[in-house]
């Protein structure tokens, strides 16, 4: 028994290791890689990836996937922003445009839930529509030169709390609200329980429709967060923004270690694993690596990661 | 006659764990020998070590003659060593001929192109010479577990299987296809083929086995010719210790009206059904698998929704649509199922005990780990359920803890009403008295028990009345005095 628990210890400190290492090449590979600046930079980056993928990790550990997530950043930025150039006020807008994620989540959740279709299939369905729906509001034009007086949106993306940027603190407070709600709260442990066996759950009188479809609402607000970071730092909401956002979010659960199956996994892992993507970025930026290889070795370190964990199972 | 396989003193251990303790296991040509012993006795582990999916620490193995040292199952199968799993491992998309031939597919010289015709003929020529009621285009997954069964020997036997290993190979078999795979073993007998038989059920060893074999805590006991031994000796060898009754005997004083259901109908898989249970009582529920019996219960237990009926619970009436409602009503349900319906099986034997029960035991949503803590420890306690650490994943544990945890689960919220469906499938001897010792507690304190279950033995064992259903009907409640089993059976086979 001692060793199957210590087999588990390790297995979670593999993305940890691996994020070391990674630090640890480019720091001797790049000057320029371990200062403050670019530190403060790259979490930025990160950030956003972050908390899609936090609400991803709920998602997936009840088994399900949502492909919608950057359609959604989409759609609810562009009404925030298209709110505050008719002159809404900006944390009127901000409320709005986060509900409306919330919104589109709880979408999701009941095509998911009552209607019974694959999460896979729905959020395909959705993502689709809400990115079309993106493009009818915006006309296909970017939404720009609207915020410039509003210093609680302008906060959001360009602010500072005590020296660290906002999005960056966002990124952590969320992440301590959902690590206890995961942690210590009967919604996170129905999230695992529900994806380790739904009809056992069923059977054991958990509310499986409505926690689903509280997770998939989950997703759909800090998909809308993560949007309104990115367009108050771009001051402009972009029709196709977010585009292909997905898949970074799932690769940042996958790379820390939480099953695609569902029941299995942490949060603190995605964290990890959106640090490994973000690092690598940021790094391949830095040695100035063309943006086309660095798909090839993104999605080579992601297969890699995969392997290893699967190594270790075996 | 000279032993088809001979294991002498094998020894096995995982780390400082011993688990094969100088065990002897001899199979002869065409005898069924029944391989015994509770969960964890080391019986899986045998044939594990036969097969080489794990490496002996000692001692040998010789099959036909001639010392072995498998490394993998496909050595031992070409040594006419195949194991018939619990789970089977057919594909249901394709047709028992595909199934059959599966990776041995006759073709055309080596275009990879298949030979259908022929396929199906040979396919067709095993079928008969097993006796086995099977078409050789029928698709798989559209067949009965019992002919799905079939389609898995009828494999084994076409790649020239000298001896099948089957593990609880009935568990999930009507009575007829019970009756119909005894006679494709004593077809296969009659072949020169040997059977390894696995099974908790007693009855069934003696009726087809010749020979059984009995391991207890990694030791070999003993092997018994069938007709040398009798029940009470092979359960002492098993267990080690005298049981006692296998029943144990309970007084209780039934108290009033619980549970009554009135009519309850879904068109095409249960009609009419009525029948009421009271305090301390046991109903049990007899009839073949495939009768409508699970489907009834699930949907008083608002897992499965029905077309028209009444379900009162002390006297007054309910609407049941979803299994949380039935909870709220007091109804707890221990499923047939456990691994499918029962359990979270990566779960700890913590989280899967308090399940049912983590709401009422945080306060606004968050877990009092320290309450959760004390119910689990008393759990395990009372229900003496063997784990190593109460944050063991579940899936750990041998088939009779893991539903003792099943039971713990729906305890924990203290039921008025429990239905268990097949309480102690797949379960050993020892934990079966356990778990009866727990049916007769609850009872004393004024639960109201449907026990269905397809052990006639049991169901006459512990009820109180017997409820038989036959194609979705009531056929009939009888007070259990005297009942005997060919009653039962009549009824449930439809007959008065």
């Amino acid at each position: 028994m001692m060793e199957a628990k210590r087999k588990w210890d390790v297995k979670k400190l593999g993305p940890l290791i691996g994020l070391a290492l990674l630090c640890i090449v480019l720091s001797i590979l790049s000057e320029d890689f371990l200062t403050m600046n670019n530190w403060l930079n790259l979490l930025r980056q990160v950030s956003i990836n972050a908390l899609i993928a936090f609400g991803m990790t709920f998602v997936i550990l009840t088994g399900g996937i949502d492909l919608s997530v950057g359609s959604v950043l989409a759609l609810s930025s562009a009404i925030t922003a298209g709110l505050m150039a008719q002159g809404v006020d900006g944390f009127l807008a901000i409320l709005i445009g986060l509900l409306s994620g919330t919104v589109m989540g709880v979408l999701n959740g009941i095509i998911i839930t009552k209607g019974r279709v694959a999460p896979f299939i729905a959020t395909l369905a959705t993502m689709t529509a809400f990115r079309g729906l993106t493009l009818v509001y915006t006309d296909g034009r970017p939404i720009t030169g609207f915020a410039s007086d509003d210093i609680m949106f302008q906060m959001m993306g360009r602010g500072y709390f005590f020296g660290v940027p906002v999005p960056i603190v966002l990124m952590l407070v969320v992440y301590i609200v959902l690590y206890v709600v995961l942690k210590k709260t009967t919604f996170g442990r129905h999230t695992y329980a529900i994806g380790g066996n739904e009809e056992a759950s069923r059977l054991s009188g958990l509310r499986v429709d409505r926690l689903k479809i509280y997770v998939y609402a989950l997703t759909g607000t800090l998909s809308a967060l993560a949007g309104l970071i990115l367009t108050s730092r771009l001051n402009s909401a972009q029709p196709t923004a977010g585009t292909a956002y997905e898949l970074d979010a799932i690769a940042a659960v996958v790379l820390g270690g939480t099953s695609l199956s569902g029941g299995k996994g942490w949060i603190f892992g995605t964290l990890v694993g959106a640090l490994i993507i973000g690092v690598l970025n940021n790094g391949l930026n830095l040695l100035n690596v063309s943006s086309f290889y660095q798909q090839v070795i993104k999605g080579a370190v992601i297969l890699l990661a995969v392997l290893l964990d699967r190594r270790k199972e075996a | 006659m000279k032993p088809l396989i001979d294991m002498r003193s094998i020894q096995k251990s995982f780390g400082s764990h011993t688990v094969l303790n100088g065990v002897d296991f001899e199979v002869l040509p065409g005898e069924v020998h029944a391989l015994m012993g509770e969960n964890g006795a080391g019986k899986s582990t045998l044939i594990k070590v036969l097969t080489g999916i794990y490496e002996r620490d000692g001692g040998t193995i010789v099959v036909n003659g001639r010392e072995v040292h498998y490394r993998h199952p496909k050595e031992a199968e070409q040594d006419g060593i195949v194991v018939i799993h619990q789970e089977l491992n057919v594909i249901p998309t394709l047709t028992v001929a595909e199934n059959i031939f599966l990776g041995r597919e006759p073709k055309i010289g080596r275009t990879g192109i298949i030979r259908h015709k022929e396929m199906e003929k040979q396919a067709a020529s095993y079928l008969r010479r097993l006796g086995m009621d099977l078409h050789p285009r029928e698709l798989t997954g559209q067949l009965s577990v019992g002919k799905q069964q079939m389609v898995e020997i009828a494999r084994a036997i076409s790649t020239n299987a000298k001896c099948l290993i089957m593990d609880e190979p009935t568990a999930a078999l009507t009575e007829r296809e019970i009756q119909a795979l005894f006679s494709i073993i004593r077809t296969l007998k009659e072949q020169g083929i040997a059977i390894v038989y696995i099974s908790h059920r007693m009855e069934e060893i003696f009726t087809i086995c010749d020979r059984i074999s009995v391991l207890r805590d990694g030791q070999f006991i003993g092997t018994k010719r069938i007709e040398e031994t009798n029940f009470d000796e092979i359960v002492q060898m098993m267990v080690g210790r005298q049981i006692g009754e296998r029943f144990p005997k309970r007084s209780v004083t039934i108290g009033k009206e619980r549970l009554r259901v009135e009519q309850l109908t879904k068109k095409g898989v249960f009609e009419g059904v009525s029948f009421s249970v009271r305090a301390g009582e046991v109903l049990g529920v007899a009839g073949l698998m495939g009768s409508g019996r699970t489907e009834i219960m699930e949907a008083i237990f608002g897992a499965r929704p029905f077309d028209e009926g009444n379900i009162y619970i002390d006297g007054r009436p309910v609407h049941i649509r979803s299994p949380r409602q039935a909870v709220e009503h007091g109804i707890a349900m221990i499923t047939e199922d456990r691994k499918q319906k029962g359990l979270i099986l990566n779960m700890s034997v913590h989280e899967n005990l308090t399940l049912p029960k983590s709401e009422q035991l945080a306060t606004a949503g968050f877990i009092q780990s320290s309450k959760e803590r004390d119910i689990v420890s008393s759990f395990i306690q009372r229900l003496n359920i063997k784990t190593s650490s109460p944050d063991l994943a579940v899936k750990a544990l041998s088939g009779g803890n893991q539903q003792k945890v099943v039971f713990g689960k729906w305890l924990a919220m203290n039921p008025q009403i429990l239905i268990l469906d097949e309480p102690t499938r797949g379960v050993d001897v020892g934990a079966k008295k356990e778990i009866y010792e727990m049916i007769n507690e609850l009872a004393a304190q004024g639960v109201a028990i449907i026990m269905v279950s397809s052990e006639l033995p049991e169901v006459l064992g512990m009820s109180d009345r017997v409820m038989v259903i036959h194609e979705g009907r009531v056929q009939a409640i009888l007070e259990n005095n005297e009942l005997d089993q060919e009653t039962v059976m009549r009824a449930a086979t439809g007959g008065n």
